[in-house]
């Protein structure tokens, strides 16, 4: 049999593919989620203050993401728009976080798959329990892979430096100021490429995007914090260290 | 380009039309045994509004419900009551509810005041082939304007013509009798505490001379549901405050029966 003209084999798409996709992804800045005692926090470093990385998906479910903006701001708006439709459907409470890590996964797998470009995405669900032990957070990867991570994850260009430093300096049930201070150094290990590899960066409220799933609060826990509120709180976290 | 809608109500209509209100299409008839809730009153002071309703759900000559919530957030800056057809009613604030976290969510902002406004005269729009088969439904809507620092009231008829309100309103079977106890005690610069006042007395003046809306009831601990919203945000109040707001009512009138 002959093989038609431009012939690639399923392993060979697969792997280009993929390779594309970590390219792409590995071109970004990091994104760290982290449990602390009374939640979740999420850290990014991001320098535009309208276009967000973090986002309140629901009541106790929120979305971080690295990348593409388009992509994972289509995937954004499509697991807002699928939480609200389950929650008005059933009740608020039946919407869970598992149901949209899965559609997620569905839908990347299939475009991974079916088109030529792969989404040159990565993207953490997470979802704050009663208790810490009930919390949980889900990586997805541009092929539809799926995982569940205990405690903390990192996404995105140097997601392997900051994942050393985020297992070295985790603690469970931390404050949140100590999550913060473990985030934001994880963060200041791992330089993108394209910025001075001097080690000299300095993360403070003008770069990082800084939400948190408090379980603490009533009905919508996800909350941001910017501007003089992170200030302070990032001054707190220089006295706590 | 086709980005998407940030209105909830929009992409159901699309995804799921089925699930919107008033879409099961026609009714044979006129629907008359079914549960209704009567009256609501809102009153502004400066820096923000109070809503109040009562709890009682009526079916034809029977009393329904007496302990029904016709008060809703609709969101952090505003609320929302309903008086007609309860079913109809319930599932109308709950899509609002919906469409105006769903904004939220998407655009990352909130929506102004009058842009809520009008997304409820839609709805309630929505409604107006199942009002003219008798399971008719109007909403009062009131809210928090951080443009004008003021407390600001909009309600409307079956057919969602949109009015708005800056002193006082009320809706429902004894919004009448309601308005008429607003009229003599409405000031332009009433406190908070006295806005709450006034609703629950306007309530119980409505209770007074219509069937359809009830008092507070004493013996059952049920008092009306108050809200207040300003720039701090909603806030219902607990049955802890509204009850010495009913004691000190109830005092007052049997010392003046006039009230």
């Amino acid at each position: 049999m002959t093989m038609p003209f431009g012939y690639a084999s399923p392993e060979q798409q697969v792997r280009d593919k993929s390779e594309y996709a970590r390219k792409g992804i590995a071109r970004g800045r990091s994104v760290v989620v982290i449990t602390y005692a009374d939640g979740i926090l999420f850290v990014a470093e991001n320098p535009s203050a309208t276009l967000h990385k973090i986002s309140e998906i629901y009541d106790r479910i929120a979305f971080a993401a690295v990348g593409k903006y388009n992509e994972f701001e289509n995937l954004r708006t499509a697991g807002i728009r699928l939480m609200d439709s389950r929650g008005y459907m059933y009740d608020r409470r039946d919407v869970t976080s598992r149901a949209l890590a899965n559609a997620y996964a569905q839908t990347l797998g299939a475009i991974f798959t079916e088109s030529v470009k792969p989404y040159e995405v990565e993207i953490v669900v997470a979802e704050v329990g009663r208790s810490s032990d009930d919390d949980q957070i889900y990586r997805l990867t541009f092929d539809g892979s799926i995982a569940d991570e205990r405690g903390f994850v990192a996404i995105g260009g140097a997601s392997d430096q900051v994942t050393t430093s985020l297992k070295e300096h985790h603690r469970d049930g931390q404050p949140l100021a100590e999550a913060l201070r473990v985030a934001v150094q994880a963060l200041t290990v791992s330089v993108p490429p394209g910025l001075p590899q001097n080690g000299e960066r300095v993360l403070t409220e003008a770069n990082l995007e800084v939400g948190m799933l408090d379980r603490t609060r009533a009905r919508r826990q996800f909350r941001r914090i910017a501007g003089t509120a992170l200030a302070e709180l990032l001054a707190q976290t220089a006295t706590a260290s | 380009m086709t980005p998407g809608t940030s209105s909830f109500t929009d992409f159901l209509s699309q995804s799921a039309p089925h699930l919107l209100p008033g879409a099961r299409g026609g009714l044979p008839g006129p629907v008359t045994e079914v549960a209704h809730g009567t009256t609501i009153v809102a009153v502004t002071f400066p820096g923000g509004v109070i809503m109040a309703g009562d709890r009682r759900a009526t079916q034809g000559h029977m009393i329904a419900q007496r302990d029904v919530e016709k008060v809703h957030h609709a969101d952090d800056f505003s609320c929302v009551g309903y008086a007609g057809t309860a079913g109809v009613g319930a599932e109308l604030i709950r899509l609002f509810q919906v469409e105006l976290e769903h904004y939220e969510k998407i655009e990352g902002a909130t929506l102004s005041l009058d842009a809520k406004a009008n997304r409820l005269a839609a709805m309630v729009k929505g409604n107006l082939p199942m009002a003219l088969q008798g399971l008719a439904v109007v909403p009062l809507f009131a809210g928090y304007d951080p443009d004008m620092d003021a407390g600001r009231i909009f309600s409307y008829d079956i057919a969602a013509a949109k009015s708005e309100e800056r002193t006082y309103e009320s809706i429902g079977s004894g919004s009448v009798f309601a308005k008429g106890s607003l009229k003599k005690r409405f000031r332009a610069d009433l406190t908070q505490a006295d806005a709450a006042r006034i609703a629950v007395e306007a309530l119980y003046d409505a209770a007074d001379d219509d069937s359809a809306t009830g008092g507070p009831d004493t013996i059952r601990r049920l008092y009306p549901i108050v809200a207040a919203v300003t720039s701090d945000g909603y806030r219902r109040y607990g049955d802890d405050e509204v009850e010495p707001v009913v004691t000190a009512i109830i005092a007052d009138r049997s010392t003046s029966a006039g009230g």
